[in-house]
């Protein structure tokens, strides 16, 4: 299985480009802390018997003043800026990919039925995702978030709401190419019921363009739910993401005390920017046309 | 040039033409060492399977071999100027002036933005120096002679108007507006209808011979070719196997996989319970066997085929083939 | 005998679906919205009895392909009746077609696009017998499906493979197999050998005259090929326009057509022995569109003889002897055959 992996082109292709490869390292990076994050720093930062308020605002290392148990300084409570980027980082990636999952079985199913049956379904779940797309998804998801209140389930509806679109296109313009073809009229022949069409043949053949567009949207996602929680409408304080970290943040940045907003910002930067590059290596290595 | 060394020397001479592939899962010799001689105002039939290497061959020649490819040796001579050497500039003013281009599918070199008028009128800007109503008129020519009445309104019209024999009309039109003297059609006629074909094969025919021009038919069709051309060269696994006049090559050709082509079409005068049928599959072209390229499926195969590789050698009549045991030169029928 | 299929005017029409403002027109000054409706086939009957290979032949869009795919009910009919082994299955939901398709398979006309990618030959093969006997007999299913491998010249190793890994020749084999696990009285196959190269051409209609012998199938062979047709047909039908122009054994439509659009295929075939008796008929002008059909005889306007009774009376098909028919006014008024 690794030895057909390595020999095969796509191995070949990632290893001669190098985006692909800072993309798919950060990508590494990032897993290795979503998995092992809270092992790797002495304190948890949401336990308030670990906290001392003594310790507050104590700057990077590297500046005067810094406390070598604080590598990236402490915020306001004394909290060890470092351990509460990698306990948000948990928060902000396992929100984004959740919500990729949940858009992307949605969407997909929605996808499926609208090309498959066409008619009327099609028109009504069409209509509906051109209405969703007519508003920025951003208003969307802050009008939701207002209405039904914050907590990480809350963002996780929000999120799926603005991002099933995008795939139930996807799939319904693929389902229209591939019932066209001979296999499905083949299946058709066979008798297979039209359940057994979708799930065997049409489902498993519409399914590529879609890790691309999986991809790019945890990355989407996660600027979204960081951008919720810097308003204020996203996740609850017991459990901040990295928007919200910033947002804590943001109230001390301009009295010089701008580790606790930076830091946690330029994280979700290198989060995104190596998805984005990870997305774009399969974005043209999937595309058929290309090949 | 003089009259004299005109009809001395061939129009086109492509030797040892060498265009390679360099993929992921090894190199592709999609031509290894194909030569053939084109006279003025002749026309060739280049005759081949799906992975024959002949429309790499036209590609070639036309100088439109993009990496992976590549034109590893040889030389493509039109008279006697090297095109597999020559810089891009020139070879882009070659093709459309000297050399003109029709393909399977019209779509490809009618662009769909533009009307069948102002695709023309560039040829000719791009070509001559004729003035714009001397352009106009001689559009309006052309459309009238590949068959295409009330030519005047249809200088407006857009390609997708059109239907595909007409396309393949307006495509022909095109081609043939700067007097190019070699014509490259790949598989012209494979995507039409047969009664549409027959009108399009004859209007080729008539106008290469209007202009006095060459043209090199590819197809795998040898039943339009052997309605269209002077004389065929039969390619397999990128080389020639077999080359020599029309008559010739259907008739009683000499290498065995022409035979097995030729026998391979139904033949509703001598209808048999079965097909003669050349057995199993081309190989990979990327892993060629050693010896002759065909063995594994020729009847004639002997131990020789599977050491040495046969080199193209004159049999009989106008015929040369590459096979160590032709048919019809030794005792057999 | 019942026939193994029997079709009795069978009409196709599909409604085009474009936007509204495509469909707009204007009729005296007042908004309208047309029905597009393309005119696919257009009261075609014939049979087949058992064993008999019948071939339509006509050109790209005169309907061959729709006949075939609405008698195997990819589509469904539009009217008309649709007989297998007597029994009329034309309102048939997809409950009742099962037993049905047991009779009845079909061969198709991409090798690329017949075979499910990410599907692997021994359940791509597999996948029709299953439907019929349920996945309790996969076990029978499996050795079953390894005996057609080989007898279409495929391995056991072959079956499991995705498609992607063989040639245009083997895949269409894959696509026979796949066909006859259900033991079907009839295939129908549409054009199964118009994308193959020549000499593979040759290796596949073999097969199919050989299983023929072997399991006394019928083929309804659709193909745009005269020499293919002449080979492998009893029974030759000629369409054009969604309409049945003539219909005649093999050996009679070659010898003797009657239809002048026979006439001109014939004619118009390119050939590598020119010896055969050649009439020149030259059509000039291309197919009318399906969706206006034109009135009278749908040939017409490319028919070298038309006269103006053709563009008033629609023909019938009328037997002229020896099995033969033929759709043209040239029948009643011979005369006129000299354009």
């Amino acid at each position: 299985m690794m030895q057909a992996f390595l020999a095969s082109q796509f191995f070949f292709n990632w290893r001669r480009n190098l985006s692909a490869i800072i993309g798919s390292v950060i990508i590494a990076i990032f897993i290795v802390i979503v998995a092992f994050g809270p092992l790797m720093v002495a304190q948890d930062p949401y336990d308030l018997t670990q906290l001392n308020l003594l310790d507050s605002y104590k700057p990077p290392v590297w500046l005067p003043g810094g406390d070598p148990r604080y590598l990236l300084g402490t915020d306001g409570q004394g909290r060890d800026v470092l351990a509460s980027i990698i306990y948000g980082t948990r928060v902000s990636a396992l929100i984004g990919i959740a919500a990729m999952l949940c858009s992307c079985l949605i969407g997909t199913s929605l996808g499926l039925l609208a090309g498959f049956y066409g008619g009327r379904l099609d028109a009504i779940i069409m209509r509906i995702a051109d209405l969703q797309l007519s508003f920025p998804s951003m208003l969307i998801a802050l009008f939701l978030m207002s209405a039904v209140g914050t907590g990480v389930d809350k963002v996780l509806i929000a999120l799926t709401a603005v991002g099933w679109v995008v795939y139930a296109r996807t799939v319904r313009g693929s389902t229209l190419g591939e019932i066209e073809k001979e296999y499905v009229q083949a299946a058709r022949v066979a008798g297979l019921t039209n359940a057994k069409i979708i799930r065997r043949h049409v489902l498993p053949n519409v399914l590529t363009p879609l890790i691309v567009i999986a991809t790019v949207q945890v990355g989407t996602f996660i600027l979204i739910e960081a951008s919720l929680s810097f308003l204020g409408v996203g996740v609850p304080i017991t459990q901040p993401s990295l928007g919200l970290l910033i947002k804590n943040g943001f109230d001390v940045l301009f009295s010089g005390l701008w580790w606790t907003s930076v830091f946690p910002g330029l994280m979700i930067m290198a989060m995104v920017f190596g998805i984005n590059l990870f997305g774009d290596f399969l974005r043209d290595e999937l595309n058929p046309r290309l090949k | 040039m003089t009259m004299q060394s005109e009809s001395r020397d061939p129009l086109l001479s492509v030797r040892d033409l060498r265009t390679w592939f360099h993929t992921f899962s090894g190199v592709v010799k999609a031509v290894n060492d194909v030569s053939f001689d084109l006279a003025q105002g002749e026309i060739m039939g280049l005759v081949g399977e799906s992975g024959g290497g002949k429309s790499v061959v036209g590609f070639s020649i036309l100088g439109l071999i993009d990496p992976p490819g590549r034109i590893e040796g040889g030389q493509i001579l039109l008279d006697g100027e090297d095109l597999a050497k020559a810089p891009e500039d020139r070879l882009r003013k070659i093709r459309g002036r000297e050399i003109a281009m029709i393909f399977q599918d019209p779509m490809t070199s009618l662009n769909p933005v533009h009307t069948i008028g102002r695709q023309m009128d560039e040829m000719l800007r791009l070509h001559t120096d004729m003035d714009e109503a001397a352009r106009r008129r001689r559009c309006i020519e052309m459309l009238e002679s590949v068959g295409i009445s009330q030519a005047e309104d249809r200088l407006r019209a857009y390609p997708h108007q059109f239907s595909g024999g007409m396309r393949q009309r307006v495509v022909i039109a095109i081609a043939m507006l700067a007097h190019p003297r070699l014509i490259i059609a790949d598989e012209p006629t494979t995507a039409l209808d047969v009664t549409i074909q027959s009108q399009i094969l004859k209007l080729m025919k008539r106008q290469v011979a209007d202009h006095g021009a060459s043209m090199i038919l590819v197809t795998h069709d040898l039943a339009v070719v052997s309605e269209v051309v002077d004389k065929i060269t039969v390619l397999y696994c990128g080389q020639v196997v077999e080359r020599g006049d029309v008559r010739d090559v259907i008739s009683a050709p000499s290498h065995p996989y022409t035979r097995g082509l030729i026998d391979s079409i139904p033949n509703p005068d001598h209808r048999q319970p079965r097909l003669s049928q050349i057995p199993g599959t081309v190989p990979d072209i990327r892993n060629l066997p050693k010896g002759c390229n065909f063995r594994d499926r020729c009847p004639r195969a002997q131990a020789l085929c599977a050491q040495e590789e046969p080199k193209l050698a004159p049999t009989r009549q106008s015929l040369f083939a590459a096979c160590h045991f032709p048919i019809g030169t030794g005792g057999d029928a | 005998m019942t026939a193994m299929l029997d079709v009795e005017g069978l009409e196709q029409r599909f409604h085009l679906n474009p936007g509204l403002l495509d469909r707009l027109s204007f009729e005296g000054g007042r908004p309208r919205l047309k029905d597009l409706v393309v005119h696919a086939v257009n009261g075609v009957s014939f049979s087949i009895a058992k064993g008999e290979v019948l071939a339509l032949v006509g050109e790209s869009g005169c309907g061959k392909s729709t006949v075939a795919k609405t008698i195997a009910r990819i589509y469904d009919p539009s009217s008309g009746r649709i007989r297998i082994e007597g029994e009329d299955i034309t309102e048939y939901d997809h409950a009742r077609l099962l037993p049905v398709r047991a009779k009845m398979q079909m061969i198709f006309q991409d090798p690329f696009a017949s075979l499910n990618p990410r599907q692997k030959v021994r359940d791509i093969v597999a996948e029709p017998l299953l439907q019929q006997v349920g996945d309790g007999a996969r076990a029978d299913v499996a050795d079953k499906t390894e005996a057609l491998l080989a007898r279409v010249g495929l391995n056991v190793e072959h079956g499991g493979r995705y498609p992607h890994q063989f040639s245009g020749g083997q895949r269409q084999r894959i696509g026979i197999a796949r066909a006859l696990s259900v033991n079907p009285g009839l295939i129908i196959a549409d054009e199964p050998v118009s994308a193959l190269d020549v000499s593979i051409q040759a290796q596949i209609l073999n097969l199919m005259m050989d299983l023929r012998d072997e399991f006394g199938l019928a083929y309804l062979f659709i193909s745009h090929d005269l020499s293919v047709v002449h080979h492998i047909a009893d029974r030759i039908g000629v369409m054009y326009l969604g309409f049945m122009v003539e219909t005649a054994p093999r050996d009679q439509l070659f010898v003797k057509p009657r239809h002048p659009y026979t006439r001109a295929l014939l004619s118009a075939a390119p050939s590598i022995r020119p010896s055969r008796m050649t009439e020149e008929i030259e059509l000039t002008g291309e197919v009318p569109s399906a969706l206006s059909l034109p009135t009278g005889c749908c040939f017409r306007t490319r028919c070298p003889f038309a006269w103006d009774r053709c563009a008033v009376e629609r023909p019938v098909l009328q037997d002229i002897g020896d099995g033969q028919s033929a759709a043209c006014h040239l029948i009643d008024e011979p005369e006129r055959d000299n354009p």
